[in-house]
């Protein structure tokens, strides 16, 4: 078992321009992945990537090939609308990796999302992978190995340290899903925690969080009103970061004395959470947890 | 992408949103000029800087007793005087820190007789996902003290994303601020427009601190200041050419159009990073290895050699920094790339000081080879703690 996607997912690509094909190239080859289809407005008809079929809308590639899931590489003016198109085609998972989506399009594709049964997964995100199965995504495939640790992040390259680190002491994952840095995001930190304690294989979750917003508090929240029933481990980073700057991610910022790193650490260790303050102890905290609740996550 | 209180009148100007008559100067006597076009007896001078707290702010030439960054001038022919002693100085306010920033512009404006001073903001509300808007008849004041102190004097209303604020929301939200009769009504239509102007110009925030009623029934926004969200200034491109040079540091300005996410910060220890969250940690693990940072540095997830060399030249050329740390995680952005792209930064600069490198992911073999065979001084560490503590150490240790 896994969350969100697995070896039977039927892979839809959204937007076949040159980032786009380079990484449904390398999902391809990752594993079990199976890519049924392209989109690409004005391109039906044609292949890629050698046999994928593209067509020109999503509600044609849903009558040809049947996708359940979508990952979206449409370039930012047109990628909430590429969100929108896929929930309107009725799929039931999308990626959007787009870095750069005006937060005004994101508002408006959130209200249109709401009454879909869609799952949106960022956008402005590495994507999700479910090791030794699939990989929806841009993440480098080869640093994952299939385990029992949930891990949910909103960046992308220190979802990718925190991969390693877990792999490195002999550990793997289930699925990790990049959640997003952006103000508005469709799956939020507490969404990706309920998925994960339902999952059979999940042990137990890290949860990587940076400064901005109240999602992380939402979680710690969460976790603490539901007793959550796994080990949690976080690391919240920017807890050095100066006020009223947007440190690279447009969510990224602490406006007005809300949403420092201290208020979320604070937070999610009130909740119980084990949160390591140094990036590079992860894994150990991780270890440390694990021996100390008498779980075990070897796979 | 923040913008000064005229920039922010003129965008109000084109909404409707009512504001009083004035305009920018660039010296006193454009200023003087401005006042004497002004139909009022009395007109404010206004410093122009992008930190709110004008009011209470002072300036450094003229010490504590000196003017204010905002002056109410009641003899007319005093205001080149005025804005001679403003422009050129530099105002330090509690939003700007110790070092203060420069006034190189000052707004003229129509004087008013104020009846009531009230507050409204427009902002995202991550959780609600939609613009909010924010009023309080507590106006002129610190709003986070408002908060704070009275969070019963604070009225919210999340509004539709593409609808805006609907008429009756905004009516409600004037009868909160105790608006009656007719200034309920305009009162309303401000608020209106407000959140219109929020909507249509991919705005991140609107504060109007203070909106006035004025003695005659009239609200106008006295104040103004808004904030862009830079994912949407690509469509707007008379909003994007009001950005203000002055505003960014040099290395800021350069990285910018390299298309590189850079602010500078006060330390000695230069990074390099991919990825905003990762570059967050480094800075979190430099400041536990008892070093401090000079700079957040995201070269991105899809970084070029060129874009890479460019990164190292912003860094190298901050004379602050002691030593530098570069810590990637590769994963669009191959290790060979990265380490080309310093190579190629390293030969046409001279790199004076020690070079910390850890690299892990794609192609991490053939990206530290090319470092190793390159000739340059570089330490590699193996992990993140390793690589902060070898460059706080060679910080302290000074520039060979």
């Amino acid at each position: 078992m896994s969350v969100l996607i697995d070896k039977n997912t039927r892979l839809l690509l959204q937007g076949a321009g040159k980032a786009g094909l380079f990484h449904a190239e390398q999902s391809r080859a990752y594993c079990e992945t199976n890519l049924v289809g392209a989109v690409h407005p004005g391109k039906g008809g044609t292949k890629v990537l050698g046999d994928v079929p593209v067509f020109d809308t999503v509600a044609e590639a849903v009558e040809k090939v049947a996708p359940t899931a979508s990952m979206i590489f449409v370039p930012a003016l047109g990628a909430a609308d590429a969100i929108m198109e896929a929930a309107a085609a009725g799929l039931s998972l999308a990626a959007c990796i787009t870095e750069g989506i005006p937060a005004a399009d994101m508002a408006k594709a959130a209200k249109f999302l709401a009454d879909k049964p869609m799952r949106l997964i960022g956008p402005n995100c590495p994507g999700v992978i479910t090791p030794g199965q699939i990989k929806m995504g841009i993440m480098p495939g080869y640093i994952h190995k299939p385990g029992a640790i949930g891990i949910v992040s909103r960046s992308g390259t220190l979802t990718y340290e925190a991969v390693w680190q877990v792999s490195q002491a002999g550990l793997g994952q289930s699925t990790c899903i990049g959640i997003g840095g952006d103000p508005i995001i469709g799956t939020t930190h507490t969404d990706a925690l309920k998925l994960f304690a339902d999952d059979p294989q999940t042990k137990a979750v890290i949860l990587i969080g940076e400064i901005g917003g109240a999602g992380e508090e939402a979680a710690a929240a969460y976790i603490k009103a539901s007793n959550y029933p796994k080990p949690v481990v976080a690391f919240i980073a920017g807890q050095t970061a100066p006020p009223g700057k947007r440190m690279g991610h447009a969510g990224a910022i602490i406006a007005g004395g809300q949403g420092t790193a201290a208020a979320k650490m604070d937070a999610l260790r009130d909740a119980g959470v084990a949160v390591c303050v140094r990036p590079s102890d992860m894994a150990k905290t991780l270890l440390d947890t694990l021996a100390r609740r008498g779980v075990d996550a070897r796979s | 992408m923040n913008v000064h209180e005229h920039q922010a009148k003129d965008v109000f100007r084109r909404f409707g949103v009512p504001v009083l008559e004035g305009a920018v100067a660039h010296t006193a006597a454009e200023a003087q000029a401005v006042a004497d076009r002004l139909p009022t007896p009395v007109v404010v001078v206004k410093s122009q800087v992008l930190a709110g707290g004008r009011g209470k702010g002072r300036f450094k030439e003229h010490g504590p007793d000196g003017p204010g960054g905002v002056a109410v001038v009641k003899d007319k022919a005093q205001v080149e005087a005025v804005a001679a002693k403003m422009l050129g100085s530099t105002l330090v306010t509690i939003q700007t820190g110790d070092a203060g920033e420069r006034v190189h512009k000052v707004f003229v404006e129509a004087g008013c007789a104020i009846e009531k001073e009230l507050y409204a903001a427009v902002t995202l509300d991550r959780a609600a996902r939609a613009p909010a808007i924010m009023v309080s008849p507590a106006g002129g004041m610190d709003i986070e003290q408002v908060a704070h102190d009275t969070p019963e004097l604070i009225f919210r209303a999340v509004c539709d994303p593409a609808e805006g604020l609907r008429g009756f929301q905004a009516r409600e939200l004037a009868r909160k601020l105790g608006l009656t009769g007719e200034a309920l009504r305009n009162g309303a239509a401000l608020l209106e427009r407000l959140v219109r102007t929020f909507i249509d110009t991919d705005a991140s925030l609107i504060e109007v601190n203070p909106l006035v009623l004025t003695k005659d029934g009239q609200v106008l926004a006295l104040d103004g200041k808004m904030s862009f969200d830079d994912n949407g200034l690509v469509r707007h491109p008379d909003l994007a050419a009001m950005r203000d040079p002055n505003a960014e540091s040099k290395e800021e300005q350069a990285a910018r159009e390299h298309d590189l996410s850079y602010i500078s910060l006060s330390g000695d220890v230069g990074c390099m990073v991919n990825g905003a969250g990762l570059a967050m940690a480094t800075m979190d693990m430099i400041k536990h290895a008892g070093g401090a940072p000079a700079n957040f540095l995201d070269v991105g997830g899809g970084a070029t050699e060129a874009r890479i060399t460019a990164a190292f030249r912003i860094i190298v050329s901050d004379p602050d920094v002691k030593a530098i740390l570069v810590n990637v995680f590769g994963g669009i952005l191959r290790c060979d790339s990265l380490a080309q792209g310093i190579v190629a930064a390293a030969r046409t600069l001279e790199l004076r000081v020690p070079l910390v490198v850890r690299m892990e992911g794609t192609k991490v073999d053939e990206g530290r080879k090319i470092l190793e065979e390159s000739g340059l001084a570089i330490t590699f560490a193996p992990g993140m703690a390793e690589a902060a503590e070898k460059v706080v150490a060679a910080a302290r240790g000074g520039a060979r």
